[in-house]
């Protein structure tokens, strides 16, 4: 995986979120968002089969994530660090494209 | 030269809005608060106030609104009363959390059920724990003034915490009294533009606001909370100081009134206090040692004074128009707090009274002045009274 762009930020973040309480615990520096996987509470998992999917993108508008994004032909590609399993991409797929499994480790 | 007016509690509030020129009004109309955003929209309308005046469509979104534009950084303000604040009751720990200081007026007001439109306490009691500062106003003047006191201490750097007004519901909501309108040189002096210092919104400073907390930090952020409202008390006593210096009139987190040499004193808030006054004075003709205390700061907690009020009676009545249920009234739980631990204490006798706007009249005061002079006398007698209470219908 490649490094992530924040990586200095996050290192900041955390930094600042362990030493210093600011009032109304405001995050000081952006970016918490990037150290904050949500994805680690999921129990199901969104499956993508790329063979069904026509590219309407439903499932992409209705992330509420959103942890969807596009490759570079325009095929959904789930993130698993912050998707968490709500199934609802799996119930807009028209095609069937996308099912929830079970997710084990 | 500050004008007079007469005019109601209401007004008042709106009045010490306008002074303290908000940025955004957000309020959702409530008996008996309705006249205090309609007054504002007035002025806003006129040009009188510059301002946003938001129109919502319930008490959430009204201090939601408020919580929205104190993060991005101004003065906000709103009115409310009873269910209205009830509706508020999430988002007011959510103010105070974020340590937002908004300042909301409200029309004292009891609680549903049965629906009641008239003046006790309980709605602001009940927000007790949310960490919001509260002030108590007697009259219509108090009403204006203790609103711009709470701009002052709310947006103080080492406070920072929303704050409540109470006056009580008709008996000053839609009451007419004279009223002094300070002027608004002084008003700017006395409280200057609001400058935020942490909770802003500017896209060169990125921050996030209202952030989630794990266990490992969520602790620390409450006591900062805590913390606050500690350093509040010395900020409201130099607030008050300073607020006497420029318009006269003086302030204190307890009033005292004929208290020298009183073997009971009665403690209540709100506008009862005015009515105990001239029971107390009533009292005194007949050489009947009594005195009043009136809670002008609710919270914080002023435990300091209560502890030197303690100290000059034998027994202190507490006079509440609120409950909290198996217990008896708030202060009554609160004084206990204070007192607990003091090698010497008074008795302390809880009378509840005067809910959902029951008169409360001299006779009733009788009934509390029976029981506090039974207690005085080494009797046995109940902690917790209930006054004026209607038993043959019961
Ligand atoms: S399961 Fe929910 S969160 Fe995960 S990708 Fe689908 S819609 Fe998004
Ligand atoms: S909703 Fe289904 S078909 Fe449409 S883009 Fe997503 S996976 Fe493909």
């Amino acid at each position: 995986m490649a490094e992530s762009p924040f990586k200095a930020d996050i290192e900041r973040v955390q930094k600042e979120y362990s030493e210093k309480m600011t009032p109304g615990a405001i995050a000081v520096i952006p970016g918490s968002s990037v150290i904050n996987k949500t994805g680690s509470w999921r129990v199901f998992m969104p499956e993508f089969n790329r063979d069904k999917c026509v590219r309407c993108y439903l499932c992409y508008i209705y992330c509420p994530e959103p942890a969807i994004y596009l490759d570079e032909e325009n095929y959904p590609v789930f993130d698993y660090d912050y998707c968490k399993g709500c199934g609802v991409c799996a119930n807009e797929c028209p095609t069937d494209a996308i099912i929830m499994v079970r997710e084990t480790k | 030269m500050p004008i007079r007016k007469v005019m109601k509690a209401n007004e008042a509030a709106a009045w010490a809005a306008k002074l303290a020129k908000p940025k955004v009004i957000a309020a959702f109309p409530i008996t008996p608060s309705t006249l205090v955003p309609e007054k504002i929209s007035e002025f806003v309308a006129d040009g009188e106030l510059d301002a946003e005046f938001i129109k919502v469509e319930s008490e959430h979104s009204a201090i939601s609104a408020c919580v929205g534009a104190s993060a991005a950084g101004v003065r906000t303000f709103t009115a409310t009363a009873s269910q209205g604040l009830a509706l508020m009751h999430e988002i007011l720990f959510i103010a105070a959390g974020m340590r937002l200081p908004i300042v909301i007026a409200v029309g004292n007001r009891a609680l549903s059920a049965p629906i009641n439109i008239w003046n006790d306490w309980q709605d602001t009691i009940s927000e007790r724990d949310t960490g919001w500062l509260q002030f108590y106003a007697e009259n219509n003047q108090e009403a204006l003034d203790l609103i711009l006191i709470a701009y002052k201490v709310a947006e103080n750097e080492k406070v920072l915490l929303p704050a409540m007004v109470g006056f009580d519901a008709f008996i000053l909501t839609h009451t007419v009294e004279p009223v002094e309108i300070p002027d608004q040189e002084l008003v700017d002096e006395f409280l200057g533009e609001y400058e935020p210092k942490y909770a802003y919104l500017d896209p060169a400073r990125p921050v996030t606001q209202g952030t989630l907390a794990f266990p490992a930090h969520y602790m620390e952020a409450r006591y900062t909370v805590w913390e606050a409202n500690e350093n509040a008390r010395k900020v409201i006593d130099e607030a008050f100081a300073e607020f006497e210096k420029k318009f006269g009139r003086k302030y204190q987190k307890i009033e005292e009134y004929r208290t020298d040499d009183a073997e009971i004193i009665f403690v209540t808030m709100g506008s009862l206090a005015g009515t105990v006054k001239e029971y107390v004075d009533h009292l005194r003709e007949q050489g009947i040692k009594v005195g009043v205390a009136k809670m002008t700061v609710y919270r914080p907690f002023p435990i300091e004074e209560v502890r030197a009020l303690a100290k000059k009676a034998k027994v202190l009545a507490l006079l509440e128009k609120n409950v909290t249920f198996s217990v008896g009234g708030a202060l009554f739980q609160d004084f206990s707090r204070a007192l607990i631990n003091e090698s010497e204490k008074p008795k302390i006798v809880d009378f509840i009274l005067g809910l959902g706007g029951r008169d409360v009249t001299f006779k009733d005061l009788d009934e509390a002045l029976a029981i506090a002079q039974k207690a005085l006398n080494g009797e046995a007698v109940d902690e917790v009274n209930w006054i004026g209470l209607r038993k043959e219908i019961l």
